[in-house]
């Protein structure tokens, strides 16, 4: 098992631009086992891309991403850094679970076969071996009557939870959720973060970039507060929340509390 | 706005109103219906569409063997245009500009230039290449082939047919395959599948629903283009009509031998691509009644 000394997520100096417009400029950012950081910040100011270059889907420019203390999307050897194959890269995104902002189900597959998927494809696992997980994981979010509803006919609540349960079916050792409340209409929030907070709970690692600062405040373990490409601020959230000390931070939190 | 509880005693009253008259429709029904009427009155009465004469060579032996060949040709050359369409569609896509590069040069060559004479080229290969042979590049053969015995008149069909149609459905598979949300392709990845994982598992399935109607275009248009194999001089359904109409003169009766043949395939190949099209569209909220009872099918298999 990890040793307790390694931590989950080891960010440092993560520098990445968009064509002229650098969106990360030096991100240093650690994350404990068990931990839960969410990361706060206005629009634009790099979180959702951060978010992305845990598990490599955008590449880093400079600096040094590790999950569990392994470097994602290289290799280190003889001094130098090695681009990991396609198949390496995907061996490594097995370990991280991903919930995005529009939750991106497989609209041709059921709720059930959705959670399937990477299990039987990637891991070959038996197909019922692999339904049975599926349908635990799906009870496990709330979801006991829709194994066999298609995408589009379950609520944005009930689709980020299928969401949820299609990442956990692979057992990740950390989870990274992009928004993942932000699509959904408010009356729909609360059983999502229900579902994330049951997760936190059981000891999941999770990376959460969010605007529900009371989820951050209540299950947070460490709230991060980005602005321009840089990390300004991070503690413990209630602290970070009530006494934030730079002058960046109190300006958004007058706004979005 | 609605104030209070919706009071469910009360029935809301229908509304019976004088529908909107519309002369003009009944007028334009009235004029199409006499039309047709007298389309159908010549169609029996006059002697000169010989009745007779179609029903004697509508399954007489050379027209049957036409028949064949044109099915086979269709399936052939279709089956080697979607293959070779994906492929292309892939490579056109693809972030190394040599691969993508190619592919453009091929869609451009082969859309570009007519089919005729593409059908002929391969059917005259031999005048280029006599010979053919496998081997190391600018080393040693292995074995080596005579053009004109590898390539007989069926195989420059299918060349030709094959190879041209690849060019079209690859600008129709990459329609569809960019028509899929990048999200797709990210979660896909996220969950540790590979890049041809997500291709075959994630993507195609959805591009489908795209690529499947101007497929059949396409299907129902190779039939008819077959037909252009007379110029190498093979056969299929047109052209074993032409030759019996050369000799017989019944060029009306035969013709229309062809046109019916031509009219039950491409029956059959629209109710085919219905059933393909439900399918494809599962999970989708715009589907027909069809797609909704097929849905709950495989909703059922997976139990």
């Amino acid at each position: 098992m990890t040793a307790p000394t390694t931590p989950m997520v080891e960010a440092v100096d993560i520098h990445k631009s968009f064509g002229r417009v650098e969106v990360l400029r030096g991100v240093d950012l650690t994350v404990q086992p068990g931990e839960v950081a969410c990361v706060i910040g206005p629009s634009g100011s790099g979180k959702s891309t951060f978010l992305r270059c845990i598990n490599h889907l955008e590449r880093i420019d400079s600096g040094r991403m590790r999950v569990d203390g392994d470097l994602i999307g290289y290799r280190e050897a003889g001094g130098k850094l090695h681009e990991l194959r396609e198949s390496e890269v995907a061996r490594q995104r097995r370990e991280i679970g991903m919930v995005f902002q529009r939750f991106n189900l497989f609209p041709h597959m059921t709720a059930a076969q959705n959670v399937m998927e990477a299990p039987r494809t990637v891991r070959r696992e038996p197909r019922g071996a692999a339904r049975e997980r599926a349908c635990a994981l799906l009870d496990q979010v709330g979801l006991q009557a829709k194994y066999d509803a298609y995408p589009a006919q379950l609520s944005g609540g009930q689709q980020q939870r299928v969401a949820i349960a299609r990442a956990l079916a692979m057992n990740p050792r950390l989870m990274l959720f992009d928004e993942p409340t932000s699509a959904l209409d408010p009356e729909l929030v609360g059983e999502v973060l229900d579902v994330m907070r049951a997760l936190a709970r059981d000891g999941m690692t999770m990376v959460v970039v969010t605007h529900e600062m009371g989820f951050a405040r209540e299950v947070g373990d460490t709230l991060v507060f980005m602005d321009e490409g840089r990390v300004v601020e991070a503690g413990h959230p209630r602290e970070v929340l009530a006494n934030p000390r730079h002058e960046r931070t109190q300006a958004f939190l007058s706004k979005v509390l | 706005m609605t104030d209070g509880p919706v009071d469910t005693e009360r029935r809301p009253q229908p509304i019976e109103a004088v529908p909107v008259r519309h002369p003009g429709r009944w007028l334009a029904v009235a004029v199409l219906a006499v039309l047709a009427a007298m389309l159908v009155n010549t169609i029996l009465t006059n002697p000169g569409f010989r009745w007779p004469v179609v029903g004697r060579y509508l399954f007489a032996d050379p027209v049957l063997s036409g028949l064949r060949n044109t099915l086979v040709l269709t399936a052939l050359s279709m089956l080697i245009g979607i293959v070779g369409g994906i492929a292309l569609a892939v490579m056109r896509l693809s972030p190394n500009w040599v691969l993508s590069g190619v592919a453009a040069v091929y869609i451009w060559l082969f859309r570009g230039t007519p089919l005729i004479a593409q059908l002929l080229f391969w059917n005259f290969l031999a005048a280029l290449y006599p010979r053919l042979s496998l081997g190391v590049p600018f080393g040693p053969e292995f074995i080596s082939f005579d053009t004109n015995q590898l390539i007989n008149q069926f195989a420059a069909c299918l060349l030709g047919l094959g190879l041209n149609e690849a060019a079209y459905m690859a600008e129709i598979v990459r329609g569809g395959l960019v028509s899929v949300d990048e999200g797709q392709t990210e979660a896909a990845g996220a969950l540790g599948m590979s890049r041809a994982q997500t291709l075959r598992r994630i993507v195609l399935p959805q591009a489908m629903r795209v690529i499947i109607p101007p497929t059949g275009n396409e299907t129902i248009s190779m039939l008819k283009t077959t037909s252009l194999v007379v110029v190498v001089g093979y056969f299929e359904l047109l052209t074993s009509v032409q030759r019996i109409y050369s000799q017989n003169f019944q060029t009306i009766p035969l013709l229309i031998v062809a046109a019916a043949w031509y009219l039950a395939l491409t029956s059959v190949l629209s109710v085919g691509q219905g059933y393909i099209e439900r399918y494809y569209g599962r999970g989708s909220n715009r589907g027909q009644t069809g797609a909704r009872l097929l849905r709950r099918r495989t909703a059922q298999e997976t139990r």
